[in-house]
């Protein structure tokens, strides 16, 4: 008779391990295609929470005909890592997709994708809410508006230190 | 060490890297020296307050000890998003 076969990994109850997906890019992204990749391949997530951030043709009564988006290569990377780490360590994650765009954008172009999967919409919600205020706090970029005045930098607004504070 | 700047940073002082030699304790003796030794660089570092720090691409004090650093970097508050 043979023995019966030694158990294998133990069945994890959040089935695979969540996964970070992370782009800093000039190309523009499709949001249903990055829905599909978060969530390809499972059948355990519940809730997928997007945020779609955008070029607007006007700042402050301003109007915008585009602007210039500057980062840091290498750390802006590991900036967007670390805000999806620190939201897979706050909420039950199955995934996080974060994509921000760099170079020459028009109004009304995809700036920004924050994406999170979860079992229930709470934490999905919740969570691309926490990447997003980090984000605009943390990560390495710097927009410069184009106006009928000519090129300006835009300032870092206060309102948005105290949206990520609240997350402490 | 490699010096960068972003923004209207990288604007005033006219270069985005640089290479620099220093023997400044501190990134705040290294704004010292450089403020004292060009124009560009007193534009640029007028108001300490506009400015952050990374040093070796993790956010930094201007009171960070130098030695050992192979990167630092100057930029304004971020606005991405």
């Amino acid at each position: 008779m043979t023995e019966p076969a030694p158990p294998t990994a133990p069945p994890t109850a959040q089935g695979p391990a969540p996964v970070v997906h992370v782009s800093v890019q000039a190309a523009d992204f499709d949001i249903g295609a990055e829905i599909d990749r978060l969530t390809a391949g499972r059948a355990d997530i519940g809730a997928v929470a997007t945020f779609t951030g955008l070029v607007r043709d006007h700042a402050g009564g301003v109007p915008i005909s585009g602007m210039e988006l500057e980062h840091y290569p290498g750390m802006t990377e590991a900036a967007l890592r670390a805000i999806a780490d620190a939201a897979r360590a706050r909420w039950p994650l199955q995934g996080v997709t974060v994509i921000h765009r760099y170079g020459p954008l028009a109004p009304a172009a995809r700036i920004v994708l924050v994406a999170c999967a979860s079992p229930h919409r709470g934490a999905a919600f919740e969570a691309a809410e926490f990447v997003m205020d980090y984000l605009k706090t943390r990560a390495p970029f710097w927009k410069k508006e184009t106006t009928p005045e000519g090129a300006r930098w835009v300032d870092a607004r206060e309102a948005d230190d105290e949206a990520a504070a609240r997350w402490r | 060490m490699q010096v960068l700047y972003f923004a209207w940073l990288r604007e005033r002082v006219g270069a985005g890297r640089e290479e620099i030699a220093s023997d400044a304790p501190t990134v705040a003796a290294l704004v010292e020296e450089l403020r004292a030794k060009d124009e560009r660089y007193a534009l640029a570092f007028e108001d300490l307050s506009a400015v952050r720090v990374a040093v070796d691409q993790e956010a930094a004090e201007f009171d960070a000890p130098l030695a050992g650093v192979r990167e630092l970097a100057f930029f304004p508050p971020v606005t991405g998003g």
